[in-house]
Formats: C-alpha cells, structure tokens, sequence
C-alpha cells in the first residue's frame, strides 16, 4: 500500500522508511520543516532547513522513494512554540512534544497522507499499535525505556486507526541501528536527538522571555510558609520538583528546599521541604480516551512525567468538568503542564491528559 | 518514465538538442578561451560564436555580451554595477535573484493582474532624483508580461537607468533589446535549453561595467574568471534554436489546459507567455497538490521552492492581492517539447488526485 512516513532525518524515521520500502510497500516520505535552523541558532547564513532534513532527503534517495519538504513553520509557531512560552508564562512546564504530534504531526500530516491516497501514516514513534476487537490501541513499545507512548497520549482514535509505528516492537535501539546499517542508511550512527527541537542551543528560556516577557520578570522565592527567602529572574525558569537555580532560597538552614508551585499572577517561586514536593492527588484536563471512559473509580498504572514507569494509582474520569482525577499509590511530583497518561497493566494506553495547576501556599496564613 | 509529465519549464527547460551539441563539442576543447596558441583560438571561436548567437538572438551587439555563470549573476552584476548612487525600485513581483540583490529598494506596485502599475511608477519617478529601475520581462510565476515599451520611456524621460530580468521572457516571446532602449538585460541559459551554469548580460551601447569579479581580467575586464565553455556553448546553440514563433504552438496547449481545468487563473487578463499557467485550485493547498501530481507522474511547481524544497507562498500572488488563493495556485508551464496531448493527460491527473478529495460542499439552501 502507498504509505506516507513522517521522516526527521534521524535514525528512527529512516529506519521506518527503508523497512516499509523493503516489504514492498510506496512509500512517501516527508520532512516538516518547523522552525528556522538559521534563525534558532543564531547563525548568520545557516540554512532555514539544518542538517536533519538534508539527511532525510539523503536517505529517501539512498532507499529511492519520493521525499518532500513540508513547510510547517507558521503553523508550529502558533500551535507548539506560542503554546511552549504561554504555557511558561501560566507557571505551567509545557510538554511541546505532544503539542506537536496533536497538531502538526497527527492532524496535518494525516490530512496530507489522505489528501495523497496513502492508506496509513508511519512515524518512527517507540510505541506500539495493536489491532485489538474495537478498533486500533495503542501500547507502550517493547523497549519500555525508549517508549514514546507518553507524548502519544493525544492521538485520536481516528488518528490511531490511519498511523502505524513499525518500531514499536524493536527489542531497543542498538536493533534499531543494526537494522539501518545493514540497509545501507548513512545516519545508522547519528546521535539520538537531546533537546527541544526548536531550542537547538538548550536556552529555551531566553525563547520564552522574547515571546513572553512577562515570564522573565523578576519576583519573588517564598517558603510555603510565607516566608520571603529570595529573588528570581523569571518563573520560566522553574518547575515543580525542582532544586536548582534557587540561589540564597535554597536551603532553609540544613534542610534542602524544591520548587512546589509557580504563581504567574504573582511571578512567586513557591519552594518547600523535599516532602512537600508530592502530592496525593492529581488533577488532568483535556483528556483524550482511547477506551470508552470508565463509570466510577478504577486501577491503572499513571505516568506523570517523561522519564519515570507508569505507577500503580487510582483514577476518576468526571465526564461533566471534563477532568480526570488521579490518587497516586505513593505521593508523586506532578508539574503542572505536563502529562498525565494512564495505562493498564498490560502498557495499553487508556487515556491522558495535560496536569492542571492547585493551590500550593497558604494563603491565609501568607496574608497573616 | 516516459509517462511521465514535465510542466515545469518555468524552472528549467529541457536541454535543447542543438545544445547537447554544442556542449559536447565544447567538452572536448582542452584550451583556455584566454591563451595565445592554437588550443586556446580554438576555444575562443567556439566562445564567439555562443556570444554572437545570444546577441543575435536578443538584439544586441556581440561586444555588449557579458558571459556569466547565469541569471543570478547577471542580475546581480548589473544591479551591483548601476545601483550606486542611485534610489532603487523594483517590481514587487520580482524574481528573489534581483529582490536579494537589491536590499532597501522601494518596491513598484501591481495592478490585480500581474502588470506594473505604471502610474505608480511614474510618481515613484517623480519623487528620486537618480533612479535605478529593475524590472521582469516576465514573471516566472503567472507568466505576466510587463509593458517594457512604457516602462521604458518613463524611465528615459526621468533619465532613470533601466535593468531587465528577461530570464523567463527569453526564448519565449519576441526581445528586441535595443528596440527596448534599456540599459541592461539578464538572460540563463538553461531556461533557453542550454545547461545550467551559463548566462548572460547585455548591455547598452557604450555602457561600462564594473565587474562583481574581476579576476583575470576576462569578458573585456567586465566579468573575471574563466569562461564555462561547454555550458556557455550550449547556450548559444539554444538561444539560436529557441524560436518565439514556436510559441504559438505552447499557447495553443496551455489554452486547452485552462479551458479543461475550469479553475480561476492568476493573471489570466494581462498579456502572459504563452507556457505559462498559475491555476487557482481551491480544494487543496498548492503544496498538497505538487506533491499529489508528482505522485501521478506529473511535473509542476508552487510559489518558488528554496533550496531545501521548502515552497513558501507566493509572494508575486500576494502582491497581486490574491490573499489565501496563492497558498492554491499552481504553476503549470509547459517546456518547448511538451507533447500534443498535454491538456488531456495533465487534466486527466488532475481528475485522479481531485477525486481523492471530500466532494465540495454544495450551494447553501438554508434560510
């Protein structure tokens, strides 16, 4: 069947080009230009394009299928990175990545494929798909520690039906390699991608502080407690759980103090005992159900953020807000923006949603 | 494939065989154009004769041909030669080889159908004391054909200096270039069906160029730099191949693809060449829509591709007031070989990829 594959010039989505080629399939394959490499890097003369799309249109050759470059800039712009620093400025720590498979990736690039008479869209996602009774679902992939199912959790049911993730049972990356030398792609040994894609030098902040300079503004470091302990040069540049960047606030006499709030409406760092970091309860909004949603509270093991396994919880869906309440087994870190996705015990996905934000001070007692 | 479609002229044109001809020749000449002996004569009659041919071809003398490496080069040498001094105004819908080369000049306004607006460059004459003024033959986009004759005699009577960019018009249409009266003129060879890597810039009688190279001195010390034989051969036999009047025929057929498509055309009212076609196809955006026809074997552009193939909208619709429709506009231009039955077949694919789509919303009935 024609087949279009999202391809970044990385190891993973020419893999996934060159398998699918070789089981006999056309395939298409297509680059998302998403940013300004030249501008992102401040690198007066770099192309708009960076290397990673030269290396996609170099492997669609070395396989001999057709490759395009997609300009997506103007959309990325307003749907991931306005969202990015927005969220910043909400005292949120935004997850771009699955802004960018929910809009970019899995909405316009399966509109493209369809548009292209391709049956299915192909990523180069460690994330598994399975054919089950009532349609497509979506499982964590073999290689648990490489599994991207986490910043999936927004595909559609109708998106999940047309995409297909040939890399979801790979035993890891080390086969995923072997399986591109031995097709002869030049990018066997590329390094895997570290950081947002569209903060090539790693100072996202200085990004957010140019889109949202209310977000780079000075405040205040205050103890749970009330106690003003120091100054901080932008809410950005915090998240929940957090303990660096803190300076004189720090410690609080022996005791180590981490980030447990951020207040965009009164630019206040909230930091508190290790202890004080976790909580029992989260809340999630803009949930997407890949199950039909369960009637009263059920088990399911809850991932909270990128790099953690899913733990043992017990979650409530309140169809009426729309929002799904989670009480961990063990008090957990959750920073608000981030994801929460729920799993079975057997890695099916069953649902995921953005953590919202909850009261962390004490406001009474501050205004005491 | 030799079911493939190729309409993509606009970017470059099939090699003529006259040019494959002369290249061939001219590959293998082992001397320099430049040197004193016997070798290097022989590759300087095979230099002359190309310069003799685009002169010939383009009405103008044979000393007043500078030999380049193409358009670009020719723009940017006359653009970088006459500017100085001078307010620059060049046409909105300007190709990015004379944009990019004029950085801070003040662009002249369209009218709705592609064509300078004149009025407004009078006034912009009015308003500069010494002006340099750029402007296309032909847009590469719409095919939109300026009106050079008044152009020109705006510019004589401002006493402005006047560039053409007849990249795209050259080969197609009939270019007097000292009937015109302008100052310069930039032509490529492999849009006349030569190979990439030559053009060259004519220039008015007596004009002096100061050269963006000056190297050894070559071209008259106007252009530095060895020539490139082969490819500048194969311009010259394509430049004497290409006849205007066969453009008869590639009217004829991109008539019978508009008719057929019954889609809205940009630029349709203005005089256009007759190759080319920018059809407004409203259902999928122009990105989409090469890419679908590539699929189906068919060659076409959108907007202007960079080099990582990155199609940005259309700045030439945009400034055309086009609004959304130029993110649909593709540009079908046929090259001077195209077959007899180009309408049906390109029509045909047309067909295939439209059928893809959700059928169009029919007229409201509601209240």
């Amino acid at each position: 069947m024609r087949i279009l594959v999202a391809m970044s010039g990385g190891v993973d989505s020419s893999v996934v080009a060159a398998m699918l080629h070789e089981a006999g399939h056309e395939v298409v394959g297509a680059t998302l230009q998403l940013y300004d490499h030249g501008a992102a890097t401040a690198k007066k003369g770099a192309c708009c394009a960076g290397q990673d799309i030269h290396d996609a249109r170099m492997v669609a050759d070395t396989i001999g299928i057709p490759h395009y470059v997609l300009d997506r800039e103007a959309r990325f712009r307003e749907a991931v990175i306005a969202d990015f620093a927005d969220s910043y400025a909400r005292g949120e720590t935004p997850i771009p990545c699955v802004r960018c498979n929910q809009s970019v990736k899995f909405q316009d690039l399966a509109g493209l494929a369809r548009d292209l008479g391709c049956e299915a869209l192909a990523t180069g996602h460690y994330a598994r798909r399975v054919e089950g009774p009532d349609g497509a679902e979506l499982h964590m992939a073999a290689d648990v520690a490489r599994d991207q199912s986490y910043f999936l959790f927004a595909t559609t049911q109708a998106q999940l039906d047309q995409v297909r993730f040939p890399l979801g049972d790979m035993p890891d990356k080390t086969a995923v390699r072997a399986m591109a030398e031995r097709l002869g792609l030049a990018v066997a040994q590329k390094p895997d991608s570290q950081d947002i894609c569209f903060v090539p030098e790693g100072r996202y902040s200085d990004l957010v502080a140019k889109l949202r300079p209310d977000a780079a503004e000075p405040g205040e470091i205050v103890h749970a407690d009330g106690r003003v302990l120091g100054t901080h040069a932008g809410i950005a540049r915090y998240t929940v759980g957090q303990s660096r960047g803190l300076g004189m606030a720090s410690r609080d006499g022996q005791e180590r103090l981490f980030v447990t709030g951020v207040e965009s409406t009164t630019r206040r760092i909230i930091v508190a005992p290790r202890a004080a970091t976790t909580t029992d309860e989260v809340m999630a909004g803009e949930v997407n159900w890949l199950i039909a949603p369960p009637v009263g509270a059920f088990a399911c093991f809850a991932k909270l953020r990128a790099r953690e396994l899913p733990q043992p919880a017990i979650a409530s869906w309140d169809p009426e807000l729309g929002l799904l309440r989670l009480v961990p087994g063990n008090p957990a870190v959750a920073a608000p923006g981030q994801a929460m996705v729920l799993y079975d015990a057997e890695g099916r996905l069953l649902c995921g949603g953005f953590i919202k934000g909850r009261a962390r001070v004490d406001t009474t007692r501050v205004a005491a | 494939m030799s079911d493939d479609l190729y309409l993509d002229a606009n970017a470059t044109e099939p090699l003529r065989p006259e040019a494959r001809a002369a290249v061939l020749v001219a590959l293998d000449l082992r001397g320099n154009p430049s040197s004193v002996h016997a070798d290097g004569r022989a590759a300087r009659r095979v230099l002359e004769t190309a310069r003799s041919q685009i002169a010939n071809a383009f009405g103008a003398r044979a000393q007043d041909v500078v030999l380049t490496a193409g358009g670009t080069e020719a723009n940017a040498a006359a653009i970088h030669a006459l500017a100085p001094g001078r307010a620059v105004l060049v046409g909105a819908t300007e190709h990015p080889a004379v944009l990019a080369a004029t950085p801070g000049a003040t662009p002249i306004p369209v009218l709705a159908d592609g064509r300078l607006d004149l009025a407004a460059l009078d006034t912009l004459l009015t308003c500069s004391d010494l002006a340099l003024v750029c402007v296309m033959a032909a847009n590469n986009e719409t095919g939109v054909l300026h009106p050079l004759s008044e152009i020109a005699a705006l510019c004589r009577r401002h006493g402005a200096l006047l560039h053409i960019d007849a990249v795209q018009a050259a080969g197609r249409m009939a270019l007097d270039f000292a009937g015109l009266g302008a100052d310069t003129m930039a032509l490529s060879g492999h849009k006349l069906g030569g190979p990439k890597g030559a053009g060259a810039l004519l220039l008015r009688p007596g004009l002096t160029l100061a050269p963006l190279l000056a190297g050894g001195g070559q071209e008259r010390g106007r252009r530095g730099g060895t020539e490139a034989l082969p490819a500048i051969a194969g311009m010259g036999a394509a430049a004497a191949a290409a006849r205007p009047q066969d453009a008869a025929r590639l009217g004829r057929l991109r008539d019978a693809i508009e008719a057929g498509a019954g889609l809205s055309v940009a630029g349709q009212g203005a005089p256009r060449l007759p190759n080319t076609t920018s059809l407004i196809f409203p259902r999928m955006p122009a990105e989409t829509l090469v890419i679908a026809l590539d699929l189906e074997g068919v060659r076409v552009s959108a907007g202007s591709a960079c080099s990582s193939g990155k199609v940005t909208r259309s700045h030439v619709l945009t400034a055309m007031g086009l609004g959304e429709a130029a993110g649909h506009a593709i540009r079908v231009s046929l090259p001077w070989d195209a077959p007899e039955d180009v309408a049906p077949r390109f029509l045909a694919a047309l067909a295939r990829v439209g059928a893809r789509l959700a059928p169009v919303a029919g007229p409201s009935t509601g209240g």
